[in-house]
């Protein structure tokens, strides 16, 4: 893999003004199209020369897609909005403050400044041996060299694998099941509406994709309903160091507690799968119980109860199982 | 990689003459964009085809109008530093994984190596080179870290003083914390964190006294 790792090799840029014009171009071009959002993930894919798309389409001067605006109850965030917008955006920390702690915690200011929370969301995985051009399932191949014996794998999934051991990447994810939250995909036949826990896909479902979106898609708005508006909330992001860096386990809940009692949950974490993972069975062990450090335990142990962890991140399992402790607990 | 490859690599798709014509082009400039130059005229020539952005473009830098030929896949580093020469812009990792090269796009922090320079057209950029106000005096941040003797090899100083301008411009009376927070996204290599930030307090007096 000698590569020339300076500058990105010749394609044609299409900067669209209109959904419908960035439409049609992905479906000229296909397979051979890609979609730039804020840039962050694909940048070090075009530099590696491993993604060689043919025609760069830009989602930077599509107004429709950015802003945030009320909705009834809830809120429709465009996709094109920039990280900080949406981690400083009064409406968000003020009602819908899982998903602003999510989207500051996102790499460094100036990633935030640039990167989009549709881009954060359909983000690719960070599996280095998939990101280093190595022909793995995930890139068309046919063997995973995160698992094989001697591999370095302690980022990688205790859960979902199928072939591909890698882990979805993204901070805003599980916020956005911990929210209920909707996810608008638009191609040239219409408009698909998906729930945040069935945008996602895990490798069983196809080991190519992270999400349900395919060449000639576009994630097109972001709906949170009111549901969860002011719930107790509860992020939390582990991660190597407190800057830059993607997370090795995150949790994100919404409860709703009527005296100490927990009345409703939405518990998802993320790092830990190919997917960020709602974990019902703990969501239905909590509801109904009081709001206390030993349910919280018990939330923990279940959801852990399956975990496969590979040779070198054993380590996520309790790290998974405090911070759903802490996220049960913290509600107090 | 010959042509024959590549219209095997594409699929199914019909290729008309004129495709085929262009993915040659494509393969020579893939080969004299090695030279890690852009003249090339196989690199003028390729990704022109089919509409797409206009190369010829006017850029606002430093409060200036700069006319310069950017191809369509260029990042703002490669055109401040090697079309418009504004080297103090630093190419450190050219990954948006340290910094170096933290130019203010309409007054906010961004990476120039991991932006396209046409993402940028119509807005205000401004470079390490436009700090310093028109009758020279420094910027109070570039004051500080003057005063302070901040930074040891200073490679990463243009970032680092980029990002202290954008925050000590619009916090006024921020804290350490504050500032170490603001400057999570540049890395020092030489590990000159504590002086650095003693010049971020100090810009953030020296920020109070100028308003």
């Amino acid at each position: 893999m000698a590569v020339i790792r300076d500058m990105i090799p010749p394609c044609e840029l299409f900067q669209p003004a209109s959904i419908g014009d960035a439409l049609n171009l992905l479906d000229q071009y296909g397979e051979d199209s890609w979609v730039l959002a804020g840039g962050l993930d694909s940048f070090d894919w075009f530099k590696d020369r491993i993604k060689r798309p043919e025609a760069i389409v830009d989602l930077g001067g599509i107004e429709e897609l950015k802003g945030i605006r009320a909705d009834g109850d809830g809120l429709v965030i465009g996709p094109m909005t920039s990280l900080t917008e949406v981690a400083t955006h009064p409406d968000i920390v003020g009602r819908f403050g899982l998903l602003a702690q999510a989207a500051a915690e996102v790499a460094t200011p100036q990633i935030r400044n640039q990167g989009t929370l549709g881009g954060n969301l359909a983000q690719d995985t960070r599996c280095w041996y998939y990101r280093g051009g190595w022909p793995c399932y995930r890139a068309g191949g046919n063997i995973c060299y995160a698992s094989a014996p001697k591999a370095m794998n302690a980022e990688h999934c205790v859960f979902g694998a199928s072939r591909c051991v890698a882990v979805n990447p993204s901070d805003t994810a599980p916020a956005m099941i911990a929210l209920d939250a909707q996810m608008v995909v638009t191609n040239a036949a219409g408009e698909t509406v998906y729930d945040a826990e069935d945008f996602f896909i895990g490798p069983g479902i196809d080991i190519e994709r992270m999400t349900v979106m395919e060449p000639g898609d576009l994630l097109t708005a972001i709906r949170i309903p009111g549901t969860w508006a002011g719930a107790d909330f509860h992020f939390e992001k582990i991660r190597d160091r407190q800057s830059w860096d993607f997370s090795l386990v995150t949790v994100a809940s919404a409860i709703r507690t009527s005296g100490g009692t927990i009345q409703d949950a939405r518990i998802s974490v993320n790092g830990v799968a190919p997917y960020p993972m709602r974990l019902d069975e703990a969501e239905r062990a909590v509801i109904g119980q009081a709001a206390s450090d030993d349910t919280g335990i018990a939330a923990g142990d279940i959801a852990i109860r399956r975990a496969q962890p590979l040779r070198h991140n054993a380590y996520k399992l309790p790290l998974m199982k405090n911070l759903v402790r802490r996220a049960v607990r913290a509600e107090v | 990689m010959t042509e024959v490859e590549i219209i095997r690599d594409r699929g199914p798709r019909n290729y008309s003459r004129r495709k085929f014509i262009k993915g040659v082009i494509a393969a020579g400039a893939t080969v004299s964009a090695s030279s890690y130059l852009f003249r090339g005229p196989g690199v003028l020539t390729a990704g022109q085809a089919r509409g797409g952005v206009e190369r010829l473009m006017t850029l606002s830098v430093n409060g200036q109008q700069r006319r310069v030929d950017v191809l369509p896949y260029e990042t703002l580093a490669m055109t401040l530093r090697y079309k418009l020469g504004l080297t103090g812009t630093k190419l450190g990792c050219d990954r948006a994984e340290c910094g170096a090269c933290t130019v203010h796009i309409d007054g906010v922090s961004h990476y120039a190596c991991s932006m396209l320079t046409h993402q940028v057209r119509g807005r205000a950029i401004r470079t390490i080179e436009g700090l310093e106000s028109p009758d020279g005096e420094l910027h109070p941040v570039q004051q500080a870290v003057m005063d302070e003797g901040g930074f040891q090899c200073a490679f990463c100083a243009p970032g680092f003083i980029m990002s202290m301008a954008e925050f000590t411009e619009n916090n006024p009376g921020a804290t350490r914390e504050q500032c170490a927070q603001a400057l999570s996204g540049n890395l020092c290599r030489c590990g000159d964190y504590n002086k650095i930030l003693n010049s971020a307090e100090r810009a953030v007096e020296y920020m109070s006294q100028r308003a």
